[in-house]
């Protein structure tokens, strides 16, 4: 029975996907929130971004759920000797991605290569000589792999490829014959309304990824277990799989900073825009100046004691990773507390605005103590400034982590992360010839991440704020309906000659 | 000159495509004006965007067309359209604030019109800007065609916004709700600078207006709306003098006039039914006086009942206006008239040794100028300036004048809103307690006793909170001692008291129309059982039909209650339909107060005389 471990990031994320369970149960419940949301779900860009940022979250989460394996009883020890735990922890991910946890090469090798990337000295047939090795565990089955390797690699990303579709076409099928049964409709109908957008939820768009996505994954797969298909870096470490587990402390930093912020923002910004008079100076010069001072500068400072402080205490934390996450969970409080001041701006001019308002009015001339109109009347009216904020906020600072690694005052050089990798890949791209995958991996993952969030988070934008709200056409009713309408107009106006 | 023909608008909303004009048909001549008539939502603006093209981007023309001479305005290309604009048709906004540029002088403003529609330009182009200036009334033309628009009050900047229409000497101007926004004075300036220009230049006019006083005043030929569509439309004295159709009735007997003092208005029963649905029959069916069993399955033509006047109804329809006449002839059905009101207390003056509910003496109400670094109090805006009245129990006090006179901030004095932000001298008492003087406890028994209803149903109710929520916050403040269970009985009964139904308790805010909002707002009020409610233009936001229900509550309330009201108002209909006493107050001071009978037939300050003369009015043949 492997020990399970409980990081403090873990411990938070759970906790936040509990959180998100529960707004959804509260917007399904809530009429004008439902009503919100659905707009939102009616955005096709919007509704893509979310299957991806899903399937991140997902891999956030199996690489969040960590314990410690057993270890086989020495020889000789005593039956009723305490079990002793591997002094490594490891995730549902890593234990999923075994093989290419521990696949790795001497150093670098390039996508997809049976060979290493840097000549190294081997022995051919008895005699030593500096060639290119063959990888230990990259194209390790091929006999011959000058002539087997593109045939190999062909028809393992044909399989590959046919098979995710497959999956990906089966599922939707699936999904829309499972619509068809919940509306009561015949599944060529169902099938026509989700091809010409005419759902509530942009069916269209979610199966399209999914489909896509699917067919990404089947390829990946076909090829992963023989090949590293993004490489390795200059430990042999698989790329793909770094940049996999990179995923999990962006999301982390992500969603933890932007929660981070909020006690501060929402407090001060709520109290200086009610009770306006000193207490809003104080606040507004509080927020100033933490705005004037360089936050590169400051998060370095803070970063720099918790490190100092964390290599002060070794003995607190049972293994590295412990430290490493304390590292990362410190890092996304220092980077809530610096960066308050502008959702902070916007709360407090969004209180003082709504503090003029009519209700609020009515609500002190009934005698309402002013926590009371603050929590009744005041917060649950910016909450969609709060929402809007903190779902923008959530792309820069993914973006953020990945300056402050590279600069060298982020994540704990341990732990997998974008910014690492951006700071391993300077010296590889002065390298002759170039050695592009690291960078290339991390900037296509953060891409992806941070263009969901981000198209999400515009959505969910134009949802929330009613000056943002544009206008959707909506196809489906316009030609039935105004067809039906001519009808019955042209009869009734028939008669009527006598116009002048 | 204009003419629209079976013209169909469409909005694609969230709920749905709403059609929001259907089947409207209209001529407009040359030096005609031409009013549209109706309340909120009924189409009006939608025509005159529909005309323009300057449509929402959710909304577009399904069918019909509009001719300005001969050129279909629905066909034309954009880059065709953009000269008519300006050049042929020019528009007068109602919000005078925001449709001028505030970074632009407002000589140039003109002039960026003048030059794009005409072949002057240079010293000739601004020579016109002046000559403009001079004849929308604006003094000294030379110096103020380089001031900005905020510098400017309302009423001039509507001059300009006269001007920069007419600067291109266009055929036809449409003016949607052009004094809307302005004070009853302003609003008398600009419709007689209107009627000039109008007069002079031959243009013709399309008014569009919710207030049958203008109309009456303006237009020669009115078309009155209803859901869309256009279900009257004859000549203005004709349309005042013989109202056909049941709604034109409905909305005269929902006026509030002084002939109808002591009468509960006739309010018309139920709502305007949206429009995104398809109609089998008449729209008004449901809350139609005279509606036979073919008017829920027959659509009504508007139809030609004589020369001019023309109906959709089918009271006026062949096979249907014979069965209606063996009834009664449509044309002299008159409605009921309705009972008069008995009133709890009596009109005679009150026994003179009670000492009235609020006492309010040489009050003044001064708003610090903060300036520089420390705050320091530089100077005072003297709002309210030495203001003394009274109101007896269960009587109405109107407090009339025009926008920033201060009785909106009297009111909210009143009630201790104010403490914190400005500098309050006086003495206010309510029944022999000094307000200013009240703290806690004693604060909280006093807001017991006195109340507000807002102008804004939409912005008075806390959007995020159920009904039940915001009608119980109240008493739970205020009196905390009443149990939760009873607490819920108590604001149940508030709702049948306010004409809502029960399951109004758990619904959100925005699921009810203005005028039941504005119920919501009173019930909330109620909740303390006041004795004392100030009403601040509680009806100036709502339609007439929609204003004469909330009137009638208001009276009923009193009768039955024994409230008595603040009413503060501009609207001088309202004021003499429902007030006793009347304070006609400018610029923080009270003018002349009085029996409301007396002041508005003898007037003694020039002042109110003016106000009085202002309102326009409906010269209607009883």
């Amino acid at each position: 029975m492997p020990k399970i471990v409980l990081l403090a990031t873990d411990v938070a994320l759970l906790v936040l996907l509990a959180g998100l369970a529960a707004y959804v149960w509260h917007v399904r419940r809530t009429p004008g929130l439902r009503a919100t949301w659905r707009s939102v779900l009616r955005d096709a860009p919007a509704m893509s971004a979310l299957v991806l940022l899903s399937v991140c979250l997902l891999i956030a989460l199996l690489d969040s759920l960590h314990f410690r394996p057993l270890l086989p009883q020495a020889a000789g020890a005593a039956n009723d000797a305490a079990a002793a735990y591997s002094t490594r922890s490891y995730s549902v991910l890593d234990q999923l991605l075994k093989r290419q946890l521990e696949g790795t090469e001497k150093t670098y090798s390039a996508p997809l290569a049976y060979r290493q990337f840097t000549k190294d000295s081997i022995e051919i047939d008895g005699r030593a000589a500096r060639d290119y090795p063959r990888l230990v565990h990259g194209g390790a089955h091929l006999t011959d792999p000058e002539r087997q390797w593109l045939a190999d690699l062909v028809l393992r990303s044909a399989a590959g490829l046919a098979g995710g579709l497959l999956a990906g076409l089966s599922m939707a099928l699936a999904v829309v014959a499972l619509r068809a049964r919940m509306l009561r409709e015949d599944f060529s109908a169902a099938w026509r309304a989700v091809w010409r957008r005419e759902t509530e939820v942009q069916w269209r768009a979610i199966l399209f990824t999914a489909i896509l996505l699917l067919g990404a994954f089947g390829w990946i797969a076909a090829l992963w277990s023989v090949y590293h298909v993004l490489g390795t870096d200059r430990t042999g470490n698989d790329v793909l799989f770094q940049a996999i587990k990179s995923l999990r402390t962006a999301v982390v930093i992500g969603s933890l900073a932007t929660l981070a912020t909020l006690p501060f923002a929402i407090v001060f910004g709520i109290l200086a825009g009610y009770f306006k008079g000193w207490v809003d100076d104080l606040i507004q010069y509080l927020y100033t100046v933490l705005s004037s001072i360089p936050s590169v500068l400051l998060i370095a400072a803070c970063v720099l004691i918790i490190q100092v402080t964390i290599d002060k205490y070794p003995n607190l934390y049972e293994t590295g990773l412990e430290r490493a996450d304390l590292r990362l969970l410190l890092l996304c409080v220092v980077l809530g507390v610096t960066g308050w001041a502008t959702l902070c701006r916007l709360l407090r001019a969004e209180t003082l605005k709504l503090t003029e308002l009519d209700y609020v009015q009515a609500a002190r001339a009934f005698g309402v103590s002013d926590l009371g109109i603050m929590q009744r009347h005041v917060l649950p009216n910016v909450m969609h400034v709060v929402l809007i904020v903190a779902v923008l906020d959530f792309s820069s600072l993914v973006l953020y982590e990945a300056v402050l690694s590279y600069v060298g005052v982020g994540v704990d050089p341990t732990t997998p992360s974008y910014g690492s990798m951006f700071n391993l890949a300077r010296t590889e791209m002065s390298r002759d010839p170039t050695v592009w995958w690291n960078l290339v991996a991390a900037f296509g993952f953060m891409l992806t991440l941070v263009l969901s969030a981000n198209l999400f988070a515009g959505a969910v934008r134009e949802a929330f704020d009613p000056r943002a709200r544009a206008f959707r056409p909506r196809r489906d009713q316009r030609q039935p309906g105004g067809a039906r309408r001519h009808g019955s107009r042209e009869t009734a106006i028939a008669p009527a000659g006598g116009a002048p | 000159m204009l003419a629209i023909e079976n013209l169909d608008t469409v909005l694609d909303t969230d709920h749905g495509v709403v059609r929001a004009v259907e089947a409207m048909t209209l001529t407009i001549a040359q030096g005609e004006t031409f009013a549209l008539v109706g309340e909120s939502g009924c189409g009006k603006s939608v025509t005159a965007l529909s005309i323009l093209r300057l449509l929402p981007d959710n909304g577009r023309v399904d069918a019909g067309a509009i001719r300005l001479d001969d050129v279909d305005l629905v066909q034309l290309p954009e880059a065709r359209m953009r000269d008519v604009r300006g050049r042929r048709i020019g528009i007068i906004f109602q919000e005078p604030a925001t449709s001028l540029n505030p970074v632009m002088k407002v000589g140039d403003q003109i002039y960026e019109v003048i030059v794009r529609h005409t072949p002057l330009r240079g010293a000739a182009a601004r020579a016109k800007v002046i000559e403009w200036l001079v004849r929308v009334g604006i003094p000294e033309p030379q110096r103020r065609c380089d001031d900005f628009p905020f510098q400017m009050s309302g009423g001039q900047k509507q001059r300009i916004m006269i001007a920069i229409a007419l600067a291109a000497e266009p055929d036809l101007v449409i003016a949607d709700e052009p004094t809307t926004a302005l004070d009853v004075t302003i609003q008398k300036q600009i419709l007689e600078l209107l009627r000039d220009l109008q007069a002079e230049r031959r243009m013709a006019l399309l008014l569009i207006t919710h207030d049958l006083g203008i109309v009456a005043q303006m237009a020669h030929r009115v078309a009155l709306m209803y859901a869309g569509q256009i279900v009257e439309v004859a000549p203005t004295p004709e349309f005042f003098a013989r109202p056909l159709h049941p709604y034109a009735r409905l909305l005269f007997g929902a006026l509030p006039e002084a002939a109808k003092r002591g009468r509960p208005l006739a309010a018309i029963a139920g709502t305007v039914p949206p429009l995104d649905r398809v109609f089998t029959g008449c729209r008004l069916e449901e809350r139609c006086p005279r509606a036979m069993a073919a008017c829920r399955s027959t659509l009504p033509e508007l139809r030609g009942v004589h020369a001019d006047h023309q109906v959709r109804c089918l009271l006026f329809q062949a096979p249907f206006a014979a069965g209606a006449a063996a009834g009664g002839s449509p044309l002299s059905a008159a409605d009921p008239e309705p009972k008069p009101m008995a009133r709890g207390a009596p009109r005679a003056a009150e026994p003179a040794s009670e000492s009235p509910l609020l006492l309010v003496r040489d009050y003044r109400v001064h708003f610090p100028i903060r300036k520089g670094l420390l705050k320091r109090t530089v100077g005072y805006v003297k709002a309210v300036d030495g203001v003394s009245f009274a109101i007896p129990a269960g009587r109405t006090l109107a407090l009339v004048g025009e926008s920033g006179c201060g009785k909106t901030t009297i009111g909210k004095a009143m009630l201790q809103l104010l403490r914190t932000s400005a500098r309050i001298d006086g003495t206010a008492t309510l029944e022999g307690r000094r307000l200013d003087e009240l703290r806690g406890a004693g604060l909280r028994l006093a807001r017991r006793r006195m109340q507000i209803i807002f102008q804004d149903p939409f912005a008075s109710l806390d959007p995020r909170m159920r009904v039940a929520e915001i009608l119980e916050e109240g008493v739970a403040s205020l009196r905390p001692e009443i149990a939760a269970a009873s607490r819920q009985r108590h604001v149940a009964e508030l709702l049948d008291k306010v004409g809502l139904r029960r399951e109004a308790l758990a619904r959100y805010p925005h699921e009810f129309s203005g005028g039941q909002r504005q119920r919501l707002a009173i019930a909330r009020a109620l909740a303390v059982e006041p004795r004392l409610l100030v009403c601040d233009e509680p009806t100036s936001a709502l339609d007439v039909s929609v204003q004469a229900q909330i009137l009638n509550l208001l009276a009923e309330l009193q009768r039955e209650l024994g409230i008595a009201y603040l009413f503060i108002t501009h609207n001088f209909a309202v004021v003499e339909y429902l007030a006793d006493e009347i304070a006609v107050m400018r610029a923080g001071r009270i003018v002349e107060a009085g029996a409301a009978a007396k002041i508005l037939s003898a007037p003694a300050e020039g002042y109110t005389r003016e106000l009085l003369a202002a309102v326009p009015r409906l010269k209607r043949a009883a």
